[in-house]
């Protein structure tokens, strides 16, 4: 039993996990693409990714906005249950920083030496990587903080550069805005999976709106997000398939699509805690290893984790 | 060969406009006129729709309570008022700062070039109070004004009350990005005008007042209410400012959605929208509200408080509550939430209001037509003007020597420069005793006739220009010998290009102004030559005057407001909104009155030159 989960732990092949979620609307009617890039790190964090893993770009400041009637947070519902601002957001690229650029730059590694640690996506090639973004969009781009936009062409190179650098393992990709389908549709890089809120030529609706706040507050494809990702805890089996159901039509009026052609991995395979989380992996040995001998040679211990879990696979089967 | 490069084409073309000249231009006016009144049928209208992203829908809380306690503020003004006779100042900086805004006040003198009768002032001595509310996280880079006028009597005490109600409630919300300045200005408008040049350090009156100790920022917005009983049963949106100019659209269609928010009753020129388009008495309804929209913009004066504001590119309008004998009445407290949600998503705005039209006809709250769909009925207008230079210039020779080959060029016999500068001259030197001497000779006319100095401006004015018939029997008498054939028609040509550049600036900048002028001058303008019947002409010319047409739009005013007036109350009307005309333009600067004594009536006395040219 314990074996078969084993099986199970390494069956994806990462060692890591990290996030960047970005929010690319500033003002303050824009309350809601805020609120829901914070769900979406708020459920990261709490399965699992530390700050040091996530890179949050929020385009502008809800919470201390002269506007908001309760400074220093931000809402997800409006009851008011939810804030989802918390105590302890650590924000990366805030305001005018998160720019089309920094963002590229961020993906493919290509910063200044300058840049502190906490603004850069260190991913390696078994790292999984979940990049969620929200904003305003359109057919074909989306739009960065009112005055320039990113096109899915550009993303899609950004992409195949990280792939060919080696800078991820498996990625997947979120995005919430109208006609977001059309960011994912000139991906080519193997190993990225994409969810989109709604089709080319639909719009994205907002939830729900908070009268005493004055604005939306979250947008319904995220809000079902948020709702799906609560029930989901470090060791819960749930998988793509149970993620691409989220928001049906009914709920979300747009049709959410997804993509996955070029994902290596049956969908129904990959664990909802392979991106957003970071489940450790436990290696588990049958040898027992005496501590009090001397010290041997290391280097005979030292195997690649694969040979390991083909051996342990053949031994399993066997 | 093309049309205009061969010549019989061009002579057939030629011929074809002078043949066909008089039937074209009927046919241009009457679809001018047409055009217009159809702007008032529903289905050619647009419905109105928020704009502007950042103010959004009505999605806001209001939670105003305090009704009760801000008709009592307004009861306590009123005692204060009648005892100290005036404008309670001490009373007023003392509440105000109780309810925790930053008070200051302005004093202002100002002495009026003759006495206003319609509201009894001649030397005006006042203070203007004003609290300023900061915004309690935000830079003081913003502002919005609610202002309520300090009017005599028991007229907007409720107002007062409402707006000291207003104030303690917004100082503790938390929530405001904007400073917000609660204005109780004296005099209405003079004060207004004094606060608002003391706000901008700007002096374009020649006004006396102290200059401000406090300011707020830019402002963005500002709504001036006036409110004279406990309840009322509607609120009449008034949105028509100085020199015609009108707040964004925006700002009219934000309190038409909180008005349906809430459930009050909004009318517009006072009239009530109806939703029976296709009959002819909703028609007419529609017609007539915009209709009164075009003569209350075409008089160039502000109809509320906020008129001054507008000029400095704020957006404002003027809400006043109407209480008439309907069942349904609204509280104080409903007003309260009213205006609490309108600032609120006020508040919400990043950029000033730009996104919706600021030239704009409204024929009910929730429709209205944008310039591009009313500025074609003043082109067709306009067009009539070209047919008929375009005609004159064909007649005067210049076009078929261009046209026609040079060696049948044609020469015509040129009238001397004199001959039409002469009648230019002494028109616009009419023009200037017209617009300087009323004023000017008040005293001497006091003196020597039993007249109050108003009405010696006003007799002076309307002596000045029934003068001015006379003129071209004398202008005749000064040059000696006689106007050619030639004369007239190069004076006409002169006439009709000056007209037309006149309405067509006047209209970009005040439609209702230039379309009104439009109607009663391009008729004549068109058709006067010597030749005509002089006596009939003389006739039409004269009743289509300015001045008559004045008469006119002050007599339908008031059938259009359902107030009637006979011919001898509609005479003191008309000698009463001249003397207006005259002070708005010394007090406020507003251009009607400059605009018809320097250059539209010297231009019709130019018409009239050649009516009776010799």
């Amino acid at each position: 039993m314990l074996q078969a989960k084993a099986g199970q732990f390494f069956s994806s092949g990462h060692t890591n996990n990290w996030a960047v979620l970005v929010c690319t609307s500033r003002f303050w009617f824009n309350y809601r693409h805020v609120a829901n890039t914070l769900s979406v790190y708020r459920s990261v964090k709490r399965l699992g990714i530390p700050d040091s893993h996530i890179v949050l770009m929020l385009a502008d400041d809800m919470a201390c906005n002269h506007r908001n009637p309760k400074p220093a947070t931000v809402f997800s519902h409006k009851n008011m249950e939810l804030n989802v601002y918390g105590d302890d957001v650590e924000v990366d690229y805030r305001g005018y920083e998160v720019t089309v650029e920094n963002f590229l730059r961020v993906l493919t590694g290509r910063l200044p030496p300058s840049t502190p640690r906490s603004k850069r996506l260190l991913s390696d090639d078994h790292s999984n990587i979940l990049i969620y973004l929200t904003g305003h969009g359109g057919n074909g781009f989306l739009k960065f903080q009112d005055s320039e936009e990113i096109s899915n062409v550009e993303l899609a190179d950004a992409f195949e550069q990280m792939w060919t650098k080696r800078r991820y393992n498996e990625l997947l990709f979120i995005i919430d805005t109208c006609q977001g389908a059309s960011m994912y549709e000139r991906f080519y890089s193997p190993n990225l999976m994409a969810l989109a809120s709604s089709q080319v030529g639909e719009d994205s609706l907002s939830h729900q709106p908070d009268l005493a706040i004055g604005v939306h507050l979250m947008d319904r494809y995220t809000f079902y997000l948020l709702e799906f990702l609560e029930d989901i805890h470090p060791a819960s089996t749930a998988n793509m398939n149970d993620l691409f159901k989220v928001c049906p039509k009914s709920q979300c009026v747009s049709t959410p699509g997804h993509r996955t052609d070029l994902f290596l991995r049956d969908p129904g395979n990959v664990l909802i805690t392979d991106f957003f989380g970071s489940v450790r992996k436990v290696e588990i040995t049958m040898e027992t290893i005496n501590l009090t001998a001397p010290m041997v040679k290391v280097t005979s211990h030292i195997k690649c984790y694969r040979e390991e879990l083909t051996v342990l696979s053949s031994r399993t089967k066997g | 060969m093309g049309l205009l490069s061969d010549p019989n084409r061009r002579r057939a073309l030629t011929k074809l406009l002078t043949r066909l000249n008089a039937p074209i231009c009927v046919m241009c006016y009457l679809a001018g006129v047409a055009w217009f009144m159809g702007l008032a049928f529903e289905p050619f209208t647009l419905r109105t729709y928020m704009s502007e992203n950042a103010m959004g829908s009505t999605m806001v809380e209001e939670r105003f309570p305090a009704g009760e306690r801000a008709l009592a503020t307004g009861r306590e003004f009123a005692a204060h008022k009648k005892k100290v006779g005036g404008m309670p100042v001490d009373w007023l900086v003392k509440t105000m700062q109780s309810r925790g805004l930053e008070v200051f006040t302005q004093s202002f003198t100002r002495k009026l070039p003759f006495p206003d009768e319609n509201k009894e002032r001649y030397m005006v001595r006042g203070t203007n109070v004003y609290g300023i509310l900061r915004a309690p996280r935000a830079p003081r880079t913003e502002a919005l004004v609610l202002s309520a006028p300090c009017s005599e009597g028991n007229n907007n005490n409720q107002a007062v009350g409402l707006l000291l109600g207003l104030a303690q409630y917004f100082r503790s919300q938390i929530h405001w990005a904007k400073d917000i300045i609660f204005l109780v200005n004296e005099h209405d408008l003079i004060g207004m005008q004094a606060w608002l040049e003391g706000y901008h350090h700007t002096n374009t009156t020649g006004g006396d007042w102290s200059p401000l100790q406090g300011r707020g920022g830019s402002i963005q917005a500002a709504l001036s209410l006036e409110l004279s009983s406990d309840v009322i049963t509607s609120l009449d949106l008034v949105l028509e400012g100085l020199n015609g100019q009108l707040p964004n659209l925006d700002l009219a269609n934000l309190f038409y959605a909180f008005c349906q928010k809430i459930g009050v009753l909004c009318t517009i020129q006072g009239k009530l929208q109806r939703n029976d388009w296709d009959t002819t008495s909703g028609y007419s309804h529609a017609a007539q509200t915009m209709m009164l929209m075009v003569l209350k913009q075409a008089s160039g004066r502000p109809w509320g408080d906020h008129g001054l504001f507008l000029r400095y590119h704020i957006e404002a309008a003027s809400i006043r509550g109407i209480n008439s004998f309907r069942q349904y009445k609204t509280d104080t407290t409903t007003i309260g939430r009213l205006l609490e949600g309108m600032y609120r998503k006020l508040n919400n705005l990043l950029e000033r209001l730009h996104q919706s039209y600021f030239f704009y006809l409204m024929p009910s709250l929730s429709r209205f037509v944008s310039i591009g769909y009313y500025m074609p009925a003043f082109g067709l207008l306009a067009v009539i003007l070209l047919l008929q230079v375009l005609n004159l210039l064909v007649y005067v020779g210049i076009i078929d020597s261009f046209l026609l080959s040079p060696s049948v060029l044609h020469q015509p016999s040129s009238p001397g420069v004199l001959s039409i500068l002469t009648p230019v001259v002494i028109s616009h030197m009419t023009g200037v005793a017209l617009y300087t001497l009323p004023i000017l000779s008040q005293e001497m006319a006091v003196q020597h006739f039993p007249v109050s100095e108003t009405e010696a401006v006003v007799l002076t004015a309307i002596a000045i220009y029934t003068a001015g018939l006379a003129l071209p029997h004398n202008t005749h008498r000064l040059l000696q010998g006689e106007g050619t054939e030639e004369g007239w028609r190069v004076l006409k040509l002169v006439a009709l290009l000056y007209l037309a550049v006149l309405l067509g600036c006047t209209a970009l900048i005040n439609f209702s102004l230039g379309f009104i002028l439009a109607l009663s001058l391009v008729p004549i303008a068109a058709f006067i030559t010597p030749h005509t019947p002089k006596a009939l002409s003389a006739a039409i010319m004269v009743l289509l005057s300015p001045g008559c047409t004045l008469l006119y739009c002050v007599f339908v005013f008031q059938e259009l407001q359902e107030t009637p007036v006979s011919l001898q109350d509609g005479w003191m009307l008309f000698l009463s909104v001249i003397s207006q005309g005259i002070l708005d333009h010394a007090l406020y600067g507003s251009l009607v009155y400059p605009l018809l004594a320097l250059l539209i009536y010297p231009c019709w006395l130019l018409l009239w030159n050649i009516l009776f040219w010799k």
